[in-house]
């Protein structure tokens, strides 16, 4: 909060010397004394956990680069025999690193969806989500330049086929495709400088993150009331409250990320890229990582080119916007039944998008059925009509359902304060807490 | 309650994509016969290799596959490394396992004289990776009907159902065709290799034999090795050894991976609990 | 009344016992030092050499083009290596001086092995700061290096100068009198 007033007294000499020439130990203090409200329940502990897995994903990537030959004739060999067979525990470090990948998504996901539901993005909080939101797509674009470091088939053709996507844009496409290459096709100038921005692009996310946290503690925590902070028996300071509930919550996710590592480290792993890069041999079935999936699906529903592309990067525009979509005051859809049904869809279409991504377009939707008469290239029953259906969807809930709705919704009453509902639950009150009604804003 | 059953949706959609996304499932015109019912004891969480299977295993690539295939990412070190073929708890350094050294003289590596800079064959040492049964890509083609026998090192992480796909496809190579089914020459009938045959299929459209054609010639049969620990040399004995074996091979650090995910999660299950207590005793009669 | 309220904790609550409260966080803090250890040693590991590297094989060399009184430098495992084939007169020397004042006492029959004392061999990295010296004879008839002014004597025994060790030995063996293994 920004009245949050720092109750750090150096106690040394040397503290005090340090406090008036670089508050660093005050800066810290402040964070862990952070009025933070009671009532985070544990979709709040993503942000922790998400910290975590870029704490992971740069440490096992700066081990991972020093054994990693970045070139067309080196790259799979070092990663394959290299990593994989050689290095003192190379086996684990990059298991960590691939599978944290997933880890990653899978946390941010759930945290985009937990900002979502309770309307987290709303005033005073958008710079927040516009910079969570930029972190989203540096993750993106992280991610699908470290999938193509090991040099396998899925690596290789990956590559081709996104960088592809910039030739869809018209007089410039040709001429940007070779720049983005170094070459005629994807080759190995490509792969050193996808390897080069690979290794850059943590280090801008961490800075992102730090402006992310910066602009969380200017308005304070969201809650799941959306109510605001009124009063100080509403919050709890961060520590030890909020950072025992943290690393509770990324130890349970450790343990899920652990048992993927050591019993399943190959789950997200497609199985031709242990074969090694070849630009004259496409893969039979050719699909990204599982968290671009539904993207991939928009591409794919949209028939024209150039608009599929502008598809693609309108899904992640409206995310943008959402701020500016949903005008209603009340924040948390605890309130709001009607937006949270529609809002359930959402997740719903979205999941269905990314099976449809993980599908060949003309593949049939419900089985036993004929895929029916071709309307624009393909039948009603087939993967790529679920996908415009779906497509249609995702686009609608953002640029009309959420709109509309947050003019005409008639909300349910919400508490006077995020507290309220917490005695509601009848948790034991300590003493001194019956008092805390009268100060109540 | 409802928190957690979303959280666990979550993660079992991850999965659901991530599955998904499986190769085969979609395709429509490629069709392939289920692959053959085969367990090993590494299929499970907990399995371990067997070494007297590695070692059996080996035999079978050593004489039949090497002679076409490269396996080009494992060394003979490899062979005695923990949980390989030859380990042997008294070299803990593989390099010095005498059974290995053996097997590492017997090949022939390309040299140079150190004096004269001719040309010269050198016998192999354990730091060597396994020769290469022909010198080129090209070569390798030209000899095998211009189809290129695929290296071996990752052959089991390569392929959809690895050992098990290995075990069909060897098992399956050479199965007669049903009457209809027109084989070109150079190439053999297995309905464990994803394929799609409806134009070499001259009988009903809607029974097109499932599977593919596989230009390896049928490699095994009964007693094509001797087994030096007296196991029966059957067909199929040798293709489930040779698929453990190449299952070894593309995964070599699986024992030391389960056996450490073990220690890992005893300790991550108790200072969950501890942490779990902590914050229980932190939160304790704190409204929220 | 408020403020008791937002800090009410651990402190606060009287219903556990401090000493068993206490027992409990040090150690759960405890395991998680632990786990912490035990993580940073697979990331310190992997800066080790990898197996292909320590695999690399020992290799053998002919000493039959080493004349009498000149040596070859050669790499071993990407060391350089000194074998020098000495004179009786550099042996004779390194002999007599086997109980002369040095930093690193060590007689000459310690540095070569019996039947083979003309072959010197010896790691060529001074053991001060890793360069390599070059044979100069002069006071002591051996090495001098050339970047701070280490001497070694015909046995490479460090005779002057900041090296604290003389040139270090390796494991090797004669496979007859021409040829040796190195490593």
């Amino acid at each position: 909060m920004s009245e949050h007033v720092s109750t750090y007294e150096p106690k040394t000499g040397f503290t005090r010397w340090l406090d008036t020439r670089l508050p660093i130990v005050r800066f810290g203090a402040d964070l862990m004394s952070f009025p933070t409200p009671r009532n985070l329940n544990y979709w709040y502990t993503f942000g922790g956990i998400l910290a975590f897995c870029l704490g992971v994903q740069i440490v096992t990537g700066i081990i991972l680069a020093m054994h990693y030959d970045a070139s067309g004739t080196g790259a799979f060999l070092s990663v394959e025999r290299g990593i994989m067979r050689d290095v003192n525990y190379g086996w684990l470090i990059r298991g960590l690193h691939a599978n944290g990948a997933s880890m990653f998504f899978l946390a941010v996901y759930l945290h985009i969806l937990r900002g979502m539901y309770y309307g987290s993005y709303k005033a005073p909080r958008e710079v927040l989500w516009l910079l969570g939101c930029v972190i989203y797509v540096l993750m993106m674009a992280t991610a699908f330049m470290g999938y193509v470091l090991p040099w396998g088939q899925m690596s290789f053709w990956g590559a081709k086929v996104i960088t592809s996507l910039f030739g869809a844009f018209p007089i410039i496409g040709g001429p940007l495709t070779q720049l983005l290459w170094g070459g005629f096709s994807v080759d190995s100038p490509t792969l050193n400088r996808f390897f080069s921005l690979h290794y850059l692009l943590p280090f801008v996310i961490a800075a992102v993150v730090a402006l992310h946290v910066w602009a969380l503690h200017v308005p304070g925590n969201n809650n799941p009331t959306g109510v605001n902070v009124k009063s100080k028996t509403d919050t709890l300071p961060f520590h030890p409250y909020y950072t025992i509930k943290d690393l509770f919550a990324i130890l349970v996710f450790v343990i899920l990320f652990a048992v993927i590592v050591f019993y399943i480290p190959d789950a997200f792993e497609k199985v031709d890229n242990n074969i090694e890069a070849n630009p004259l041999v496409t893969p039979a079935h050719i699909v990204p990582e599982w968290y671009l999936l539904p993207f991939y699906a928009i591409l794919r529903a949209i028939p024209d080119k150039l608009t599929g592309v502008l598809g693609l990067a309108g899904a992640l525009g409206v995310l943008f916007a959402l701020p500016w979509l949903d005008t209603n005051k009340v924040r948390s859809m605890r309130y709001r039944p009607a937006a949270r049904i529609f809002f359930f869809v959402w997740i719903f279409f979205s999941l269905v998008l990314g099976w449809c991504g993980s599908q060949e377009p003309q593949g049939t939707v419900i089985p036993g059925l004929p895929v029916g008469p071709t309307i624009i290239d393909y039948g009603p029953n087939s993967v790529t009509w679920l996908s415009r259906i779906a497509t249609l969807y995702y686009f609608a809930y953002f640029l009309v359902i959420t709109p509309i709705l947050s003019r005409t919704e008639k909300t349910l009453p919400v508490p006077d304060s995020l507290y309220t509902p917490v005695l509601s639950h009848g948790v034991a009150m300590p003493v001194g807490a019956a008092a805390a009604p009268e100060t109540k804003g | 309650m409802h928190r957690f059953s979303l959280a666990a949706a979550a993660i079992a959609a991850m999965f659901a994509m991530a599955g998904a996304s499986l190769p085969g499932a979609a395709l429509a015109e490629t069709t392939q016969a289920p692959l053959k019912d085969v367990h090993w004891a590494f299929d499970y969480p907990l399995g371990m290799y067997d070494q007297a299977q590695l070692q059996r295993g080996y035999k079978v690539y050593h004489e039949v596959c090497s002679a076409c295939h490269s396996m080009g990412m494992v060394a003979f070190r490899n062979l005695a490394d923990k949980g390989g073929p030859f380990f042997n708890a008294s070299y803990p350094n593989s390099n010095d396992n005498p059974v290995v050294k053996a097997l590492a003289k017997d090949a022939q590596y390309d040299a140079i004289d150190s004096e004269t800079g001719a040309p010269i064959k050198r016998p192999g040492t354990t730091a060597d990776y396994f020769p290469s049964p022909f010198p080129n890509t090209t070569a390798a083609r030209a000899a095998n009907n211009g189809a290129l026998p695929p290296d071996m090192s990752l052959l089991a992480a390569a392929r959809e159902g690895g050992a098990h796909y290995i075990y069909s496809i060897v098992t399956g190579d050479g199965t007669t065709p049903p009457p209809g089914l027109t084989v070109p020459d150079g190439k053999y009938y297995d309905p464990y290799i994803p394929g799609d045959l409806s134009s070499f299929w001259t009988g009903d459209p809607k029974k097109v034999p499932l599977g593919g054609f596989i230009a390896m010639p049928p490699p095994l049969i009964d007693d094509r090795v001797t087994f030096d620990d007296g196991t029966k040399a059957t067909l199929n004995q040798e293709a489930w050894d040779v698929a453990a074996f190449l299952k070894w091979a593309s995964d070599p650090k699986m024992d030391e991976r389960k056996q450490l995910g073990v220690e890992v999660l005893i300790f991550l299950l108790i200072f969950t609990g501890l942490l779990y207590a902590s914050y229980r005793t932190i939160w304790r009669n704190v409204g929220h | 009344m408020a403020d008791s309220l937002a800090h009410a904790g651990p402190g606060a609550d009287e219903s556990i016992e401090p000493g068993r409260r206490d027992f409990l966080f040090l150690a759960t803090g405890a395991v998680g030092v632990a786990g912490v250890a035990a993580v940073a040693w697979p990331l310190i590991d992997q800066l080790n050499p990898a197996a292909d590297t320590l695999a690399l094989a020992s290799i053998e060399y002919d000493l039959s083009k080493v004349a009498l009184g000149s040596e070859v430098t050669i790499a071993w495992r990407k060391q350089p290596v000194f074998i020098r084939h000495r004179t009786p007169d550099e042996i004779a020397r390194a002999r007599a001086d086997d109980h002369a004042p040095m930093k690193d006492p060590a007689t000459d029959a310690s540095r070569v092995k019996a039947g083979h004392e003309e072959w010197l061999i010896v790691l060529a990295s001074c053991t001060h700061l890793g360069c390599v010296p070059t044979f100069k004879g002069g006071e002591y008839g051996g090495w001098a290096c050339p970047c701070h002014g280490s001497v070694y004597d015909t046995s490479a025994r460090i005779r002057k100068g900041p090296a604290p060790k003389n040139l270090y030995l390796f494991p090797y063996t004669f496979l007859d009198n021409t040829k040796v293994k190195l490593g």
